[in-house]
């Protein structure tokens, strides 16, 4: 049955429904709707939400319960995101699976609550300090948003690493009707025989980050980046659309990618042959269908909220073979379909 | 089919509401459907708008740089989102709040007393449900009835007896002058 | 690893052994530090309540960093004061574990004061054993803030002077007006009376645990012969004649 439900309280919605049973958080707009979600809805069943002294606070909470073998999330905005990054870091050396969702606003500094993309090198380069990454899947829509939610809780699991959902304002605010997936059953949920459960009829468990020993520390990367590898080749996820006779493909993702699926609506319609490559997880990044695509595609233009981040990304698929300009809004303004169509129209004619 | 609609007003007038009982109503006659709000230190005491779209297939932008339907409840949102109206589009406006002529040729004109109609009806709070009436009028996709059961889910526990039948005229009186 | 052996010689009775809940691991702090004294008093606690196999301990950033290797139960390893809230999520995610967190004064009173006063706002059901030695050991001497007025250390080379540094922060009177802690006392380990009242108040702090009555803090005054540059015998004359002045024994808050 469908619902509607806005794209905060879909996500906190499926993340129970993926047996998350903690949630950490600090009120910042546009995401408050997750932390109130889940302060009404988890004590329901048995979980425990904790609104924390800061977002500081609340990812080292994550650090705790997911230590102790719980699916937990917690939920922020850009400049909280910021504050959580130290968190994040320790999170993915010590090998923990928290999901955390970046509602974006623009930035730097306060900025605005408008919708943004300004985070996606701090999300998918690292962001915290250290050799690292996180999964991170960028829905468009809110039943994309809730499945993808899920989604971030069984990778996390599956590689022991975090996993971040990079939306935005609009996407958190805005309703449409959402299908829920169904609740995960308890026994679908790996086991986690690393976890802090009391060292009962086994030697004891350690969840840390730290070892003084290069050489050890450096096999301990070693064996993050070889599963970091088997996601790049296992875990990327792209969508295309119209891009079969495409002269020129967008390239988009998140708000910025449905607002673009409207653009190629157009555009067909004006007789232009124009079509989307819509990435959804950002970091694996699509790029070897970017790079197949770039063997017959002559324009990619990257189309953002930020200054050109994503585009960095595309460039180094594309690698030269075809050209990448470039189009961007920043400090919150959402470009139109008009806007984008417009610019388009310098690289392709009916 | 893509149609966009943007109720706008002041915070306090039920627009995120009207938006969403329509939104609800289209959703669940089998169209695709998004509402938007603005958000933010804007939802307390200043302007409030949101944009609903909807649509046959999935919806792209849920943005709208055109919308075929305005409803303004006061002056400054129609002053705001008036030019934006798509050519050939409808502007429903609040003839109680907004007396200054507002000129465009290109599109159909509707001057609706909200206010006063819902104070006729006893309920002041009633008319961003006279605007909502005109509003499935003019677009013609579904009956008022579908709009009149959405209300009643989404008020819910709140919506006593009382509150849903006044509701329920101020839709039809909106219905009926569009 | 350098691993603690115990012989017994033939004919001998050991009265003193190590506890259960500590492992074979040699401790690694310095000569004359409490935390030797310390660390062992909470695995007392751990044996005497016999919690070894649901008992999760945090630890923190500072000379205890290695805590997780002295004993033999569960840890984490937390960022640099954020114990009290990593301490916080596992408690949450699990209420059957015990859950405890030892940190230094520069973990919990500078970086970590807001999650320090938050968790004992909050009366999270958690025990925190806080060795308060008014210094930055493992990074090398620095100020603490509860370095003593006049103190030296490296970054107060001609002693703290208040007017620029501030006062010694006194953290447990400051959570003993909280609501939501149970149990805040202030002991120290310098002599055999002490390290017994001192290893009562931890057994307290974690029996009020398991048996729910919230927050519980037991700050040991202690010293680091090591970057104060004195003989280690020279700690507990400086705790007795130094730190005492400003931070008085006993208990602070008893909430039965």
């Amino acid at each position: 049955m469908k619902v509607l439900m806005r794209g905060n309280e879909a996500m906190a919605e499926a993340a129970i429904r993926a047996g998350c049973r903690t949630y950490f958080g600090y009120p910042i707009t546009p995401q408050n709707e997750i932390l109130e979600y889940m302060a009404a809805h988890l004590p329901a069943v048995g979980g425990a939400c904790v609104q924390a002294e800061s977002e500081v606070a609340a990812i080292n909470m994550c650090y705790g319960a997911a230590a102790a073998g719980v699916r937990t999330l917690t939920s922020s905005s850009s400049p909280g995101i910021s504050l959580k990054m130290e968190g994040i870091s320790y999170l993915a050396g010590a090998r923990l699976p928290v999901v955390i969702i970046n509602v974006m606003r623009a930035g730097p500094g306060l900025g605005n609550i408008a919708p943004a993309q300004g985070d996606y090198f701090q999300a998918t380069k690292g962001g915290g300090h250290g050799d690292y990454r996180l999964i991170v899947l960028a829905p468009s829509t809110v039943q994309e948003a809730a499945e993808l939610v899920m989604l971030a809780f069984e990778l996390a699991d599956r590689y022991r690493v975090p996993a971040m959902i990079l939306a935005d304002g609009m996407l958190g605010q805005m309703m449409e009707p959402v299908e829920l997936p169904p609740p995960i059953p308890p026994e679908r949920i790996p086991p986690k025989p690393w976890a802090l459960t009391g060292a009962k009829g086994r030697p004891p468990n350690v969840v840390s980050s730290f070892d003084l020993d290069p050489h050890r520390f450096r096999e301990i990367l070693r064996g993050l980046w070889d599963v970091y590898r088997q996601i790049q080749r296992d875990e990327v996820r792209w969508e295309e659309y119209q891009t079969e006779d495409a002269e020129l493909v967008l390239v988009a993702y998140g708000t910025m990618g449905r607002i673009c699926r409207t653009v190629v609506r157009r555009a067909r319609r004006e007789g232009l042959r124009v079509g989307l490559f819509r990435p959804i997880t950002l970091w694996p990044f699509p790029s070897e269908p970017l790079r197949r695509l770039s063997a017959r595609v002559p324009v990619f233009l990257t189309v953002e909220l930020s200054a050109g981040q994503m585009w960095e990304d595309v460039r180094l698929s594309v690698d030269g073979r075809a050209q990448t300009p470039f189009y961007g809004e920043l400090g919150g303004v959402v470009p139109t379909p008009e806007e984008i169509l417009n610019e388009v129209k310098k690289y392709v004619r009916g | 089919m893509e149609i966009g609609v943007v109720f706008a007003g002041f915070g306090g007038q039920g627009i995120l509401l009207a938006g969403k009982v329509l939104a609800q109503a289209a959703m669940e006659r089998g169209f695709e459907v998004t509402w938007l709000p603005s958000y933010g230190p804007e939802m307390r005491g200043g302007t409030a708008n949101c944009t609903v779209v909807i649509a046959d297939e999935p919806v792209g932008s849920p943005i709208v740089d055109r919308p075929q339907i305005l409803v303004a409840m006061n002056g400054p949102s129609l002053e705001r989102f008036g030019p934006r109206v798509a050519p050939g589009g409808t502007i429903i406006f609040n003839a109680s709040l907004v007396s200054a002529p507002f000129a465009r040729a290109d599109v159909r004109l509707l001057p609706i007393p909200m206010n006063a109609i819902a104070q006729e009806l006893g309920e002041v709070r009633a008319a961003n449900m006279v605007a909502l009436g005109a509003v499935v009028k003019v677009l013609g996709l579904f009956p008022l009835e579908a709009v009149a059961e959405a209300l009643s889910k989404e008020l819910g526990a709140r919506g006593r007896e009382r509150l849903l039948e006044v509701n329920r005229q101020a839709l039809l009186r909106g219905f009926s002058l569009a | 690893m350098s691993v603690v052996e115990t012989k017994v010689p033939a004919g001998f009775v050991p009265v003193y052994t190590r506890p259960k809940a500590l492992s074979d691991k040699r401790f690694t702090y310095c000569p004359g530090c409490d935390h030797g004294i310390i660390t062992r008093l909470v695995a007392e606690a751990i044996d005497e309540l016999g919690i070894q196999e649901r008992t999760v301990g945090v630890a923190p950033v500072g000379c205890a960093v290695f805590l997780y290797e002295f004993f033999r139960c569960d840890f984490a390893q937390a960022a640099h004061g954020r114990a009290c809230a990593v301490a916080t999520g596992i408690k949450r995610a699990n209420p059957e574990l015990i859950v405890f967190t030892y940190q230094g004064d520069g973990d919990l009173a500078a970086i970590g004061t807001a999650e320090t006063v938050h968790a004992a706002n909050r009366g999270e059901n958690i025990t925190v054993i806080f060795v308060n030695n008014q210094i930055y050991g493992m990074t090398g001497g620095q100020m603490a803030p509860t370095t003593l007025p006049g103190m030296r250390t490296t970054t107060t080379p001609e002693g703290r002077d208040l007017r620029s540094t501030g006062y010694p922060l006194k953290i447990s009177e400051m959570l003993a007006q909280l609501d939501g802690p149970a149990y805040i006392t202030r002991q120290a380990v310098f002599d055999v009376r002490h390290v017994q009242m001192a290893r009562k108040a931890i057994l307290r702090a974690f029996r009020n645990q398991l048996e729910g009555k919230g927050f519980s803090l037991v700050e040991i005054v202690a010293s680091c012969p090591t970057n104060l540059r004195i003989p280690p015998a020279e700690g507990v004359r400086w705790v007795k004649e130094q730190a005492l002045k400003y931070f008085p024994l006993g208990d602070l808050k008893v909430r039965e």
